[in-house]
Parts: C-alpha cells; structure tokens; sequence
C-alpha cells in the first residue's frame, strides 16, 4: 500500500505540490488526471524518489521512502515506471535492455535474466525483436519494451508517466493495451494521463488534481459523468 | 667544396634509424601524456559535472588556463620554473608532465560533455530500476557517453602526438628535433621533413583506423 500524508512541494518559488493525501491500496489502478503543470507527473516522481519533498510523507508498504534510512535503491525495485519519454539504453538489444537491471541490481546470473528478459518481452508482444536495437523499434515499441523492463524487476506497484503522450496517434494503442494486459493482471498501478478513455476504463478510481491539490477523487463514473466539483467538469469538458 | 663535406654529409641509412629512434621517444612522451591525462582527464570531466562549487571556482578556471595558454609557453615556463622551485626535472620528464596536464584540460572538457550527453530522463529511467548512482554511471551513462565523444578524444590524442613536437624546445630529442638536427647536417631538408611527416602519419594512422573501425561497430 502507498500511503501519502501532507505532502508539499516546491520548484525554488514555485508551490507545486500544496498538501496531497492519497492511499493507493494493493491491486487497485489509480489514474490521475489534470492540466499540464498541476503537478501530477511531479507527484508520481516523489513516490519513488526522483523528486525530494519538502513537507509531509510517503510511505510504501510501510516504508518512509524520503527517510534517510531508507535504501531507496531497494525500494525502486518495488516501483517501477515507465516514462513520458521511452529512455531505452540505445547502446543494448532489446533484450539486454531488459536484462540488465535484474542482472546488476537483483543479481541474477547472466542466462537467467536473459530468459527473464525473453520471457517479459514475448509476454508484451516483442519476442520477434529480441535482439534489435531500440534505433529499429518504433516508438510504440520501445514504450513496450520501457514496460517490459521495469515489469523485470517484479515490482509490487507501477507508476506510469503520460506513457502515450510522446507517441504518434497510430502507436498509443498498443501501449494502452499492454497497459490494460498488466491491470488485467492485478497489478498496482498509478497512471498519470491524459487519455481520458483509459482513464475511464481501466481504472477503479480517477484523481483530478487542480493547482497541486487533488480537487476530486472517486470511481470513474462519479468523475466523469457526475463531477462535484465545478473545475473537475470544466476541466473534462475541455479535454472532451 | 671539399672542406665543406666535413660539416655536410649525405643522408645515410643509419640517419633512418636515428629518425626511428626519435619516432619512439615521440610515441613514448605522447603515449604517457595521452594516458595519464585521459585517467586523470575522466576524473576531473567527472568532477565538472558534477563538484558545482568546486568545478566552477577552483576546477574550470585552472583547465581553462592549461587549454588556453600555447603550449609552447607552458613547456618553456615549466622547464624554467622547476629548477628555481629545487626540482631538477630533464626535459623529458618536464615535457611530459606540461603535455600530461594539458590533454587532462582537454580530456576533462571531454569527458564532462559525454556525461552531459546523457540526459537526466535517461538518468532516471536507470535509477528508477533500482541501479545505484555508480551502476548508472558504469552501465548507462559511460558507454552512451563514450560513444557521443570518442571522436572528440581521437582528436585530442592525435592532435597532443603532434603537438609533442613542441618539447623539442626543451631538447627532447623526438621526431621533430632529429629531423631538425639531421636537416642542419644533410642540408636536405625536403626529404627530411617528407620522412618525419611519414613517421608522424604511421603514428597516428592506427589510431584513426581503430577508432574508425569502433565507431563503424557502435553504430550497428
């Protein structure tokens, strides 16, 4: 379970994050959902520790992840994110991509996390493409191979960064999909998008945050066919 | 004419071997610099990326110097200075170490361009895996890194071989030096100087192709 209490934060002046509190239970798919700058990718980027935070806490299976105590390189393994941007490791194989952090982080033998690496990517669709480059794959397959990779950490909670927002139109579909495969599979996932079709149908509650506070949170029919809150409507009226 | 033969003699097969001679001493002096400046090199590129304070005010003030200053000042300073400070260093060991500190100048530079190289998205993807910031560095930054500036590094060895030429002010006999004494007793200055240029290509060509053929690999 992800447990946030009073988080702040701050970009020097800028308040971007003004007092977030959020559970996200074992098993269950958040989307969060909000305007460009109101601080949701910079929340999912506190969760795992990309990002300090100023005031307040985060908590992981009962672990404080900004605690100084915490091995926060441990803890990542139990969060894995895919990002806006793909970042393949341009110098590996898709599979060595793959393979490599189990191999290094989990220590895991070298033929071991490649049949880790084949296994993971012929899950997601890529087993004709284990060994190309990511300079030969299309971007829609390099998003699936960022998901393959972190998914071979076997992390307990995935945090998804407008993983379709960089993507042509043609390619957001198979992203989703495998997107959708992995909630079908139970994992725990917070997705951070604007593909309000996703939003709607994949997950079991939809946040909306305005201004670094979460505005409304609730099932996805409460959200998008009945919002309380006037700017959540306004805001889903304009990404209609 | 007779009297002058003393002084002037023809351009014999030994001469080859004294060109050769002085061809190694070359290769020794730029093959030390080149070395030690690219070891130290990646430290101090890895410390401009990194050290804020320390890079801005103390580190890249002190390199640009080494890289601004000729070259030729640097080895006639260093070699002056020395023996006022009680060092009693010989040319050799002067020139290496001016050449030593000005590859680590340009290696740094270098170096801190390759790591910047490496965005901080990419950074994080490999940090959000659980890498620690050295496995990072070791699996993802170095070789992205080192494939974005190898060429620049070709350049600066190639262009620190050649600019070895300069430690023959000091005495150093190297390639340069031995052409210029051999041109003072053949008076045959355009052989001379066709057979240096040919030494100084046979060394660097290698390195050209090596690097050629590494980065034609990388870019599969």
């Amino acid at each position: 379970m992800i447990e946030i209490r009073g988080l702040h934060k701050y970009f020097g002046e800028v308040h971007v994050l003004q007092g977030i509190d959020l559970d996200v239970n074992k098993g269950e798919v958040l989307s969060i959902i909000g305007a460009s700058g109101s601080g949701k990718s910079t929340l999912l980027y506190c969760i795992n520790a990309l990002e300090g935070i100023d005031e307040g806490r985060i908590t992981v299976d009962g672990v404080e992840v900004h605690a100084k105590s915490t091995d926060i390189n441990k803890l990542r393994q139990k969060l894995g994110m895919v990002f806006q941007q793909w970042n393949s490791f341009p110098h590996l194989t898709a599979l060595e991509n793959v393979a490599l952090s189990p191999r290094i982080v989990r220590k895991m033998s070298r033929s071991d996390a490649k049949k880790l690496a084949a296994r993971r990517l012929e899950h997601i669709g890529l087993g004709d493409k284990l060994n190309s480059y990511p300079n030969a794959l299309s971007g829609g397959q390099q998003q699936r191979l960022a998901i393959a990779r972190a998914l071979a950490m076997e992390p307990s909670y995935m945090l998804f960064d407008e993983t379709t927002s960089a993507l042509d139109p043609e390619l957001v579909g198979e992203v989703l999909d495998a997107m959708r495969l992995l909630a079908e599979e139970g994992m725990t996932m917070i997705c951070v998008t604007h593909e309000m079709g996703f939003a709607r149908d994949v997950s079991d509650r939809v946040a909306y945050i305005h201004d670094g506070a979460i505005e409304e949170i609730g099932t996805p029919e409460q959200i998008f066919s009945n919002p309380k809150s006037e700017r959540t409507s306004r805001f889903l009226a304009n990404v209609r | 004419m007779e009297s002058t033969s003393i002084f002037f003699t023809s351009f014999k097969t030994t001469d080859l071997w004294f060109l050769a001679e002085a061809a190694y001493r070359t290769l020794l002096i730029s093959g030390i610099s080149i070395s030690l400046g690219t070891v130290l090199g990646l430290i101090f590129g890895w410390l401009l990326h990194e050290g804020r304070l320390i890079s801005t005010f103390i580190l890249s003030p002190f390199l640009d110097i080494f890289r601004s200053v000729p070259l030729i000042i640097q080895l006639v300073l260093a070699y002056n200075f020395a023996p006022i400070i009680g060092l009693n260093i010989d040319p050799f060991g002067s020139g290496a170490i001016v050449l030593t500190i000005y590859t680590t100048a340009l290696v740094a530079n270098v170096v801190r361009g390759g790591i910047d190289s490496v965005g901080i998205p990419m950074r994080r993807a490999a940090r959000s895996l659980g890498m620690t910031y050295w496995q990072d560095m070791i699996y993802v930054v170095s070789p992205i890194g080192i494939r974005a500036v190898f060429p620049a590094w070709v350049g600066v060895a190639l262009g620190v071989m050649k600019d070895s030429a300069l430690v023959s002010v000091l005495g150093y006999v190297e390639l340069l030096r031995a052409s210029q004494i051999l041109i003072t007793r053949t008076q045959e200055p355009f052989l001379i100087l066709a057979l240096a240029g040919a030494f100084y290509f046979a060394l660097s060509f290698p390195i050209a192709r090596f690097s050629e053929r590494l980065e034609k690999r990388w870019s599969q």
